[in-house]
This record gives C-alpha cells, sequence and structure tokens, in this order.
C-alpha cells in the first residue's frame, strides 16, 4: 500500500503522549538518569522510528510504556498519557496487565531466546489468545492457525504442533510476530526486530511488518540502530541521544535535512557514503556518563560545531517545519551560520539529481 | 590498492568440509576455490548457514579440510603438517573474532589475553621485551598502554574489539581472517573499527579475508569479493565488477536486498528474490561449472546460463 503523507499522520490522533519523561536508575550506589526529559507524541498508524546507539535510551524509554523497567529503575517525574491514563503512575503489576499485550504489545529482538523452547509455537501464540481475546479451545487453535498463515508460515497446521528448534530463524522471528499480534494491540513496539536476521530475511520480515500493519490497524514503534531500516519503515524519525530526543521529523526531513550535529554525525558514518581508500568518518569521543549531571547539549564534547552556550545551557527545541524539530543551539536566529557536513550535502545532492531524474 | 602486480598469497583448491559422521553428514562447504593476493581485502559475503565461516576457520585450520588443498605461500597447509610448519602457520595466520562480547576471557587481563599467543609459541624473549610488545600492539590499535592491567568488562564493545584485534596484530601475522569484526558493534563505533582496520592494513601490509553477511560494509573495504550460497561460490569479482554487473541470481537478490540511507528509494525497492527451482531448472542434465566469464568475474554456470548472463 501507499506509504501514509505526513500531513495525514500529523492530522491522526495522538495514541500515546510521552511527556518531560526523566527515568533514574540506582546502580552500585550512584544514581543513572537513563532518560533526561524526552517527550514524544505517537500517532495513531504511523511507524515511528527511535534511532539511537547503544546506551541512548531507546530501549529504556520504550520499556516504561509498558512497566518493564528493571527492578532499580524508576520513572522520577513526567507523564505517559495512553487513552487518558497515566501510565507512568502505575505500580502494580495488576495495572500493567491490562496493558501488556493488550494494548501494547513488543516483539523482541532475539528470535533464538525469545521462544519457549520446551512449548510447540502453535501453544504459545494460542496462550496470548486465550489470554487476550477470550477464546478457547477449537476457536482459539483456529485463530492460531489463521494468525500463523497471516505472518507468512506455511502449512501453519503442521507447523502448529512444531517446536521452535524446528524453525529457521526467520521464521522464529515470524513466530514472535505472531505472539505479539495475536494478543490485538494498539501499539506495537518492535526492538531492533531484524538486527539477529540476514539481509534477505530482514526485508522480508519489514514487508510481513507493514502488511501487518494494514490489516490490525497497528501503530508501531521500531527501535533501531540500522538506518536502512528506518530507511525502510519509517514515517517518521526520533533520534535519541543521550536520554533524550534530539531530532524528531518525518523520514524524509531527518535524511535529507537533518539539523542536529549528531544526526550530521550519524549519518556520515554510514559505510554507504563512505569513499573508498579514504577513513570513513567516525564520531570522536564517547557518549557521555549518565552518572553525571549533563549540563548543556549532551552532545557538543564530541560536537565539532559547538558554541559556547552548548556547554552552559540546554537547547530547547527549534521547530524547522511543523513536522520538523531539533534541539540544538544552532537553529537559534542569534547563532552562527553553520553549514551541515559534506556527506549530508552530498546525499541531499544526490537525491535532488535521483528526482530530477525521475522526472 | 592495485591489483597489477598481484602475487599469490592463499590459494583454496576445491575445497571441501564436512560435518558430522558417515550417518549424518552434512557438507557445509563444497568444491570451494579461489585465490587470495598479497595486500588485498577479500570478501566473504554469504548468509547464514552459508559456510563463509567455516571456510575461514578450514583455513585457520580449526576445521579439517576432508578434500581438496590450502595452499599458503606455495605450500600445502591442509591435512598433516610438521610442528614447526604448524608453529609458523599458527603465526603467520590470525584471526579476528565476531563477538568482542564473548571472545574475551573475562578471567584473564588484557596482558594475558594479549600475550596468549606469544606464551603459546614462546618466542617472546625476554618478559620485559613481551612487556613492550604488549604496549606497542595496544598503541596500534589505539588504546593506552595502561589499559594491560585491566578485565575485559571494564572496556565498551568498541575497545574490545580493538583488545581482539590487538591479540591478533601481536604475533605480527601477515593473514589476518576477520569473522564479522564489526556486525556486533554500533553505527559510530563501527566507523572507527573499519578505518582501523584500513590504517593497520596500511601500515603493516596485512592481507585480510573479511567474512561478512552486510554487503554495505564488504562493499566499502574489499577489494574483491566472492560470494557464497549453500556452501558453494556462486560468483567472485572485483568489488565494483560485482556491484556493476551481477551474474548469479543469487548475487542479485542480495544486492537487491542492501539498505539504503534513502527513504524514498527504500520504500520503492523491489527484492529480487533467489528460487534456485527457476533459475537452474536443468542442471540435472547440464551441470554448472565454476567459469570465468570475463577477466578476474568467476561464475558459477551451465553454458546456457553463461551465454545468457553474457548476453546481458
Amino acid at each position: 500500500m501507499a506509504q501514509r503523507s505526513i500531513e495525514e499522520i500529523m492530522n491522526s490522533e495522538v495514541i500515546l503522549s510521552v511527556e518531560d519523561l526523566v527515568i533514574k536508575f540506582n546502580l552500585r550506589g550512584q544514581e543513572l538518569t537513563a532518560i533526561r526529559g524526552a517527550s514524544l507524541d505517537l500517532r495513531k498508524g504511523e511507524s515511528l522510528a527511535i534511532v539511537g546507539e547503544s546506551g541512548s535510551g531507546k530501549s529504556v524509554f520504550n520499556k516504561s510504556f509498558m512497566g518493564l523497567l528493571d527492578g532499580n529503575g524508576r520513572i522520577e517525574s513526567g507523564s505517559i498519557i495512553y487513552k487518558g491514563n497515566d501510565l507512568a503512575k502505575y505500580k502494580t503489576e495488576d495495572d500493567w496487565v491490562k496493558i501488556r499485550g493488550k494494548e501494547i504489545a513488543m516483539v523482541f529482538q532475539d528470535p533464538m531466546t525469545s521462544l519457549n523452547p520446551l512449548k510447540t509455537v502453535g501453544k504459545q501464540v494460542q496462550e496470548s489468545i486465550e489470554l487476550h481475546q477470550n477464546l478457547k479451545g477449537e476457536a482459539a487453535k483456529k485463530l492460531t492457525i489463521e494468525i500463523l498463515n497471516d505472518v507468512g508460515i506455511s502449512d501453519p497446521e503442521r507447523r502448529y504442533k512444531q517446536y521452535p528448534h524446528e524453525f529457521s530463524g526467520g521464521m522464529r522471528q515470524r513466530v514472535v510476530i505472531a505472539i505479539a499480534v495475536a494478543c490485538n494491540p494498539n501499539i506495537l513496539i518492535c526492538d531492533e526486530p531484524t538486527t539477529a536476521l540476514d539481509v534477505t530475511i530482514q526485508a522480508q520480515i519489514l514487508q510481513l511488518l507493514k502488511n501487518l500493519q494494514d490489516k490490525y490497524d497497528l501503530t508501531i514503534i521500531y527501535i533501531t540502530h540500522d538506518l536502512g531500516v528506518v530507511a525502510n519503515v519509517a514515517d517518521r524519525i526520533a533520534v535519541m541521544y543521550a536520554g533524550d530526543i534530539i531530532e524528531l521529523g518525518s523520514a524524509e526531513e531527518v535524511f535529507f535535512d537533518p539539523k542536529h550535529p549528531y544526526t550530521w554525525a550519524l549519518l556520515s558514518s554510514l559505510p554507504q557514503l563512505g569513499i573508498k581508500g579514504e577513513d570513513l568518518y567516525s564520531i570522536k569521543g564517547t557518549p557521555p556518563n549518565l552518572f553525571k549531571e549533563i549540563k548543556g547539549d549532551a552532545f557538543a564534547p564530541r560536537n565539532p560545531h559547538a558554541l559556547k552556550i552548548d556547554f552552559v545551557e540546554r537547547p530547547p527545541y527549534f521547530e524547522v517545519s511543523p513536522t520538523h524539530k531539533a534541539r540544538t543551539w544552532l537553529l537559534d536566529p542569534r547563532a552562527p551560520k553553520v553549514e551541515p557536513p559534506l556527506l549530508i550535502k552530498k546525499m541531499q545532492e544526490m537525491e535532488l539529481k535521483r528526482g530530477d531524474d525521475i522526472e | 590498492m592495485t591489483l597489477n602486480n598481484k602475487e599469490t598469497l592463499l590459494e583454496v583448491k576445491n575445497l571441501r568440509v564436512e560435518f558430522g559422521n558417515k550417518n549424518k553428514n552434512f557438507v557445509a562447504v563444497n568444491d570451494v576455490s579461489f585465490d587470495i593476493y598479497k595486500g588485498e581485502t577479500f570478501g566473504l559475503v554469504g548468509e547464514s548457514g552459508s559456510g563463509k565461516t567455516t571456510i575461514g576457520r578450514a583455513i585457520i585450520r580449526i576445521n579439517p579440510a576432508a578434500s581438496g588443498e590450502i595452499i599458503y605461500k606455495g605450500q600445502k597447509i591442509s591435512g598433516k603438517i610438521s610442528r614447526d610448519q604448524d608453529k609458523e602457520l599458527t603465526r603467520k595466520i590470525q584471526m579476528i573474532f565476531q563477538d568482542p562480547m564473548a571472545s574475551l576471557n573475562e578471567r584473564a587481563k588484557v596482558d594475558y589475553i594479549v600475550s596468549e599467543g606469544l606464551y603459546n609459541l614462546k618466542n617472546y624473549g625476554t618478559e620485559e621485551n613481551r612487556k613492550k610488545m604488549v604496549e606497542q600492539a595496544l598503541l596500534d590499535v589505539g588504546l593506552l598502554p595502561e589499559f594491560a592491567s585491566r578485565f575485559p568488562h571494564e572496556f565498551s564493545g568498541g575497545q574490545r574489539q580493538r583488545i581482539g584485534i590487538a591479540r591478533a596484530l601481536i604475533m605480527e601475522p601477515e593473514l589476518v581472517i576477520a569473522d564479522e569484526p564489526i556486525s556486533a558493534l554500533d553505527v559510530s563505533i563501527r566507523a572507527q573499527v573499519i578505518n582501523l582496520l584500513a590504517a593497520l592494513q596500511k601500515k603493516k601490509g596485512l592481507t585480510y579475508l573479511f567474512v561478512a553477511h552486510d554487503l554495505s560494509v564488504v562493499r566499502f573495504i574489499s577489494d574483491r569479493i566472492a560470494v557464497i550460497h549453500k556452501g558453494k561460490i556462486v560468483e567472485l569479482a572485483e568489488t565494483e565488477i560485482l556491484f556493476a554487473n551481477p551474474m548469479h541470481p543469487y548475487t542479485k537478490s542480495l544486492l537487491s536486498a542492501i539498505p539504503t540511507p534513502n527513504p524514498r528509494v527504500e520504500r520503492n525497492k523491489k527484492i529480487e528474490v533467489y528460487d534456485p527451482g527457476k533459475y537452474h531448472y536443468d542442471y540435472d542434465k547440464n551441470p554448472p561449472e565454476w567459469v570465468e566469464a570475463e577477466p578476474g568475474h568467476f561464475v558459477l554456470a551451465n553454458e546456457r546460463e553463461l551465454k545468457e548472463y553474457k548476453s546481458k
């Protein structure tokens, strides 16, 4: 089907609204701030990709929507509004059981470890149907087989009785997706859904997720560090760095008109943009220590374009377009004009040229 | 690098590797032949289970060859070899592993991890000399010499992979087999490690066998690429030739699946599915052979297919 336009998405209702979320962890007597005041509105029916490196907080951020934070973690402040309830205030498992699966379901990264090896595949999918869709016995089994068929498992009657070890990696990921979809959720969170898979299988799984999105009317959040996956599936992209969303925009805006220096750096380091025989662009330094309080822009120490104010005050969001905003002082009217790096320009030019060729 | 005056460093001839026993036999690598030239980066690409890792492991003599030969600098190194030759090869062919989280001994300090190869061969002379070598190896990969006294858990993924590279380098190898050395790393760290590998190659004149499934990375660093499918190499060519003119349908399907960092292209992209039955319907009558379709561009094809590939 045709990808939804960004206008359609911005006109859809907000299904999940996160505001100023702060999440802290206690680790070895120290306090780590994993999420530092992140805000995000998720719109119904969209595919939002959250991009970031390991440790940027993208998984923690999403786990907090399902009450899956580790025992030493807590939501310090902020709100997560879903259907009029503030999930940030949920404390007990009883509360969360109403959300998990039924409303928000998750597809985990590694299909080799996220299935129960001692139960048949059919039973594992059926379990979530019985739990969430009030069906039992034959009716549940019938629906299970239908869903297995939907996720592209051929001969589902026979496969129903098989165990996970009889499935290949790509097929197991399909089963994991079937389990999530069987809960009949509104929001599906896919945490690195294709990282453990081969490129050819990866493409198939992404196609499958897009088909399921249409059929089951899903809103999908993709968590990933793979910008190729993002380009394929995302309507909108949120870039995370050090526990905050530093840039948010439509896929086109973030790829072809990125504004935050971190987004520039992230895109520049793609091997697809490298020139043979020369060094690939790489980001100098390391991500900040989240045990310490971060002053100013968290990316400033690694940012060759950093301004003085970047080390003093945290930048607010500056609006680039109604759908595109970034947290960087470079967008302040008073800031000196900084051109994006060469590679980013090259990417823009290549895209312009390609567009002309098509017309 | 230019491949004009190429000197063959390693030859693999009709290599076959099997697993299991007589009753249950699995052929992981089937009749594979290729050469690696001195100073080049040779990319070996395929999906999981294709046998790419097994080839690397056969060269470093972890998996024995069932038949066929591996020849290093004119000497056969597969099968039985003398103890001296074994020591020599252990030094000259080194490996970098995929997952830096799993491939370092958690209970050993970096100093020991990096020196383990030296200890095995006892070729480092004095203790003082060994310390110096460790120091140099760490500096070479961009780590500080004082890291020698630390344990692996104190390092990040990228740093750990550097330790893995240091322990291969300290042996002063000629051929380094890098088995998916960056697939477990983040985008930005990935770029750092790729740059490091390239810099080391220039500085020390290393030859790499680079095993990976990510074609965008392989394209960037390899001089030549071999594509392997189900234990057989289906196509081999210089990198840009392979990308410009892929012949084998499996290569085409792999290339079509490479993710592009461009949402407009990516959304409209069509993936070519490789269906052996559709393309190779006459293989029972007319089996394929490993042929040179154009200079330096090899493909596994029968006569009919070769004609079709060439006519395009």
